[in-house]
């Protein structure tokens, strides 16, 4: 089945994916439309990483089928955890990976710096190209692999947990750099367990246990029957400033225990 | 005669026999190419898969030489298997890469061992596989390790980016359309390759030395990958060729000397260029 609407950019039909006879992500049904920012939200194991794999084509659906959008162009964002900051690249070699011209000498032509230089400068990481990606902070090694991305002038950013292992200054910056992203156009999917730092802030959240639990925005969402199913345990919701905050119900398990004070 | 070569150190002395330039040659040739491949030996982390896969090979020649088979084609096939065995039973995952390479290639060591014991003139050929030896070598070895050498160097210029990209992040070059497996494959054939032609002068145990040693001096020496892909080389040659002189001149293995020059230009790299430099080692931990 071909998608005929020119702003679907991506459709999964009855999609499920496993490893073995384990199904990890269930008959879930989700289209993507271009403009869109969504937040794919769940516990760990709940097959959020599996089906933005999916998505991404690098794991097979055992059943259902996913459309694209023909041509459609991926800009992908690993955890920064995965990437080895050590390995011997600049911040322009990084960038431009992506782009295997088809020329047989490896060297950089200034086209390419330009162009490269060009999504630098718009992500705030002007004049840093020459440095090795060890020597930068966490907010702009987030942004460089951002910049990696968007030099693949993709249709779609996808980022798998771009606030996990981030502190909480950098998570804000990789929030309004996604949010000043969407402004000017672009579409976003990102995976996320971080429920109050940055799914409460996204216009649509997937909530994903295995099945699609629940999908509009967090107002709909994030309310405490949802996040029973998701999470198989109570929570509770709380209104600040206009957005919900969930906060986790369970009882304090060290209560009791050290002279009867909480730790 | 040999103690009088010791003493006269005539520098350029051994230059007067065939055999040393032959061996020297191919060595210097050897040298370049285990330095290059090095570098995507050592940022893999395959540290490893070449000290497997020497002695894998060492299997395979020792079958060849038995059964009066072509060393190449023999050892090659062996190598080629040894390395297809390791993927299918490291991919039922129930047993490690690691595990899967310890059981393969050392299985097949030990019946090329075994073969030779039994069936060769043992304990000459034995010697020569294990730690190398320039005394046999022929035009058709020369040969060889230029081929491959030349091979590997128009494959690794021609898909540099790629290389680069599925080394450095192997799952986001998958996504944006670099054949990563076709990558990984293309590597371990040249490593293979290269451990073919180079073992009967380097020998079984010390060739991953030359795999890791050279790569490993160049990170600490530069932050780029670009430049760590000539001047690895450019250390694995020169350690080859004065570990050659400095071989003749002791009398003492030539592989080894190879070894001990690298050795020593990684320990004062090491201990010269600080603090920085120790720290990009940190890039490999395995090590």
């Amino acid at each position: 089945m071909k998608v005929a609407e020119k702003d679907v950019l991506v459709h999964c039909h009855h999609v499920t994916c496993a490893y073995g006879d384990v199904a990890v992500v269930n008959d879930v049904n989700l289209t993507l439309h271009r403009g869109e920012f969504a937040g794919i939200v769940g516990p760990s194991g709940s097959g959020k990483t599996t089906l933005l794999k999916a998505v991404l084509g690098s794991i097979k659906p055992v059943h259902g089928s996913i459309d694209m959008l023909k041509g459609l162009r991926l800009g992908y964002v690993p955890q920064v955890e995965s990437v080895d900051w050590n390995f011997p690249v600049t911040v322009l070699e990084v960038i431009v990976m992506t782009r295997g011209e088809k020329k047989w000498w490896p060297r950089i032509t200034t086209a390419e710096r330009a162009a490269a230089e060009g999504v630098l400068e718009q992500l705030g990481l002007g004049g840093l190209s020459g440095r090795h990606i060890r020597e930068l902070s966490g907010g702009q090694q987030q942004r460089v692999f951002v910049a990696r991305a968007l030099f693949h002038s993709p249709d779609i950013l996808v980022l798998d947990e771009p606030t996990s292992g981030v502190d909480v200054r950098t998570r804000h910056e990789v929030l309004h750099l996604l949010a000043d992203l969407h402004d000017a156009g672009m579409s976003v999917l990102l995976t996320t367990h971080d429920l109050n730092g940055l799914a409460a802030h996204l216009p649509r959240l997937i909530c994903l246990n295995k099945e699609i639990v629940a999908d509009g925005s967090p107002r709909e969402v994030l309310v405490p029957d949802v996040l029973e199913k998701l999470y198989g345990a109570p929570m509770h919701v709380l209104e600040h400033g206009g957005m919900p905050v969930v906060l986790d119900h369970s009882e304090n398990p060290m209560l009791g225990r050290f002279g009867g004070k909480a730790v | 005669m040999h103690s009088s070569i010791v003493y006269a150190l005539n520098l350029g002395e051994p230059y007067g026999f065939q055999f040393f330039r032959n061996g020297t040659l191919v060595a210097l040739i050897a040298g370049g190419l285990c330095g290059l491949l090095g570098v995507f030996v050592v940022l893999r982390g395959m540290s490893y898969i070449g000290h497997g896969l020497s002695h894998a090979v060492f299997g395979g020649a020792a079958a060849s030489a038995v059964m009066n088979f072509n060393y190449f084609i023999g050892a090659g096939i062996w190598g080629v298997v040894s390395g297809v065995l390791i993927g299918r039973i490291a991919r039922r995952r129930i047993i490690g890469a690691d595990a899967a390479i310890g059981v393969v290639t050392t299985a097949s060591f030990a019946l090329g061992l075994a073969l030779l014991n039994r069936y060769g003139q043992a304990k000459r050929s034995i010697e020569a596989v294990l730690f190398g030896s320039v005394l046999g070598v022929k035009n058709s070895d020369i040969i060889a390790v230029l081929v491959v050498a030349v091979l590997a160097t128009v494959v690794i210029v021609l898909g540099y980016r790629k290389f680069l990209f599925s080394t450095f992040d192997p799952e986001v070059a998958e996504v944006s359309g670099v054949k990563v497996s076709l990558m990984e494959a293309a590597l371990m054939v040249m490593l293979s390759l290269t451990i073919l032609v180079t073992m009967r002068v380097i020998g079984t145990l010390l060739i991953s030395a030359l795999l890791v040693i050279p790569a490993a001096t160049a990170r600490m020496l530069t932050n780029r990958f670009s430049r760590m892909l000539w001047i690895s080389p450019l250390i694995g040659a020169a350690s080859a060729f004065l570990g050659m002189n400095v071989a003749y001149h002791t009398n003492t293995s030539a592989s080894a000397m190879i070894i001990l020059v690298g050795a020593s230009a990684f320990t004062c790299v090491y201990f010269g260029s600080g603090v920085r430099g120790r720290r990009r080692m940190a890039s490999f931990g395995h090590l």
